[in-house]
């Protein structure tokens, strides 16, 4: 399943490496990633691809959250289906 | 690969903009539960909608988790049941039996028990929507709905003075949680088979066996994204249409997910921005952000005649069918601008009922003395159905003369309900009108001025 994570909050040192770790044990792949930093706000997007290991997603995505609170940010996880929805007009129509 | 701009505004709309979609709802048809039985034809009933519905929750839930856009109602709307219990005359029956399954299933609302007499009613009929007032007393999730009119038959005025006394007892019912039931009924004129939203949904003969309809939300999206523009209403009706847009494409991907899911047919998706009580999610602040100081100011029938409009073009295009009512819902007490406006004195019945001749879908959710007669009542009804019924279009009224409460007064329902205060109401006597009786007879389809 594609998906995308977005990360954000306030910016400190090693945020990339404990989320793609988290990610790497759930057996979830980084396909693509982007980071900017506006105003001292960390904003990363990251497009995954979840494995034939991975946990379900409720489990990827509470795993995330705990992350989050852990680190002192924001993480979400949602299917990639919700951004063509919104932002691409030719969304497959199956 | 998306731009951080898009990711953002997605995850901001959600989270600071009350983005949801506002329901899935099932449709079931009950016509294979129809026997001459009261009690086996609501043991059928309690079975399909265990059967078909049971997961509705649980799949609204994961598809939302998914997604990461809350759906806020899973909702189930059935067979007009004055039509499932006519051979049996078993309406208690299975209204107590589809109470039980709503319940039982976890879902928020059941609508359905419905009769459809926009031209004339038969004794059981009659019968039937005499027994909404106490139907509705003794049940919790089900609501109900009484097409009353149409654009082709008319208007039966036999049945909108029967109305008008079926509201006083609904509200006398339900004294004691400032008149209720009324929330829970609402009479139409051209009544829509695939509404997905309550108290008016139903599910028409011309439909599926079983089928998704979905109905987006989002007014606070719209207004936050109004906040940035500075130009003229060609401008506004862009930015809106943009947004509609957005909003529905969410809709739409929900229906198309929950009806695989479900197994079913995938129906429509209601373009209607329904507002909830909550700030930030309100219609009238759309209005407002305009620039009226006030809904129910001179402006707003304009300004939300070009909002229904622009949400329609952008929703159509979103959409690979669309229905159900689809327009600006203007529900009083599920509106914090509403309220407002209508506590200040700003929002008048008279207004809104002239709002509702350019959106979806009528008087809804308004508050009136509890003294207000039944006659009165009766002629509201008759004035908007006539609205619907001359401009080809759904027009509908939910009105709730709460019971001991006085202009001035609030009446509280709470969740998505809300609180409405309540509305003075033209006293002038419409008796003699009301207690003619017959039928009006249907419009012109030409010469339309």
């Amino acid at each position: 399943m594609k998906a995308i994570v977005s990360v954000l909050g306030k910016d400190k040192k090693g945020i990339i490496a404990r989320v793609s770790g988290a990610l790497y044990e759930m057996d979830v792949n980084v396909e693509d990633i982007s980071q900017t930093i506006l105003q001292d706000c960390f904003t990363m997007i990251m497009a995954v691809e979840t494995g034939a290991d991975s946990p379900k997603f409720d489990v990827i995505k509470q795993s995330l959250r705990a992350l989050g609170e852990q680190i002192g940010v924001q993480i979400n996880i949602q299917i990639k289906d919700i951004f063509d929805a919104m932002h691409r007009i030719d969304t497959p129509t199956k | 690969m998306y731009s951080t701009k898009e990711i953002l505004e997605t995850i901001n709309m959600v989270s600071r903009q009350h983005l949801d979609v506002r329901t899935i709802t099932l449709g079931i048809s009950l016509l294979d539960c129809i026997t001459d039985d009261a009690d086996r034809t609501a043991a059928k009933v309690y079975d399909k909608i265990m059967r078909k519905a049971g997961d509705l929750v649980a799949t609204g839930n994961a598809i939302s988790e998914e997604i990461g856009i809350p759906i806020v109602n899973k909702r189930v709307s059935v067979t007009p049941v004055s039509i499932v219990s006519a051979a049996s005359r078993g309406h208690m029956q299975i209204i107590r039996a589809l109470d039980r399954a709503a319940k039982e299933i976890g879902i928020d609302f059941l609508g359905g028990y419905t009769a459809l007499v926009h031209k004339a009613m038969t004794p059981y009929e009659r019968e039937f929507i005499e027994s909404i007032p106490e139907a509705l007393a003794e049940t919790e999730k089900v609501c109900s709905s009484v097409n009353v009119a149409t654009s082709k038959a008319g208007i039966n005025m036999d049945a909108v003075r029967l109305m008008g006394k079926v509201f006083k007892q609904a509200a006398y019912l339900t004294r004691d949680r400032d008149s209720l039931a009324c929330a829970k009924l609402v009479v139409f004129a051209n009544a829509v088979e695939d509404n997905p939203f309550m108290a008016g949904a139903f599910l028409g003969m011309g439909e599926d066996d079983c089928v998704v309809n979905v109905g987006v939300s989002g007014p606070g999206v719209v207004k936050v994204a109004l906040e940035q523009v500075d130009g003229d209403l060609t401008e506004v009706a862009e930015v809106i249409k943009q947004t509609a847009f957005k909003i529905t494409r969410v809709g739409q991907l929900v229906a198309r997910e929950a009806a695989a899911r479900l197994g079913v047919s995938c129906g429509i998706v209601d373009l209607s921005l329904a507002p909830t009580p909550a700030v930030g999610d309100s219609v009238a602040h759309i209005l407002e952000e305009i620039g009226l100081e006030s809904v129910g100011a001179c402006g707003t029938t304009a300004t939300l005649a070009m909002l229904n409009v622009a949400v329609k073009k952008g929703g159509i295009m979103a959409s690979s069918h669309v229905g159900g009512l689809s327009g600006a819902f203007i529900p009083v007490s599920e509106d914090a601008g509403m309220i407002a406006a209508a506590k200040s004195g700003a929002l008048t019945i008279e207004k809104l009922e002239a709002m509702t001749a350019v959106c979806s879908v009528g008087l809804d959710m308004i508050a009136i003395p509890g003294d207000v007669s039944e006659e009165i009542i009766s002629a509201i009804i008759a004035d908007e159905i006539a609205i619907g019924v001359v401009n080809t279009k759904t027009t509908a009224v939910r009105v709730i003369p709460v019971w001991g409460k006085k202009e001035g007064d609030t009446a509280v329902f709470g969740g998505l309900l809300g609180e409405a205060p309540i509305m003075p109401v033209n006293r002038s006597d419409p008796s003699k009108f009301i207690h003619r009786g017959g039928r009006i007879p249907a419009p012109l389809h030409s010469n339309k001025n």
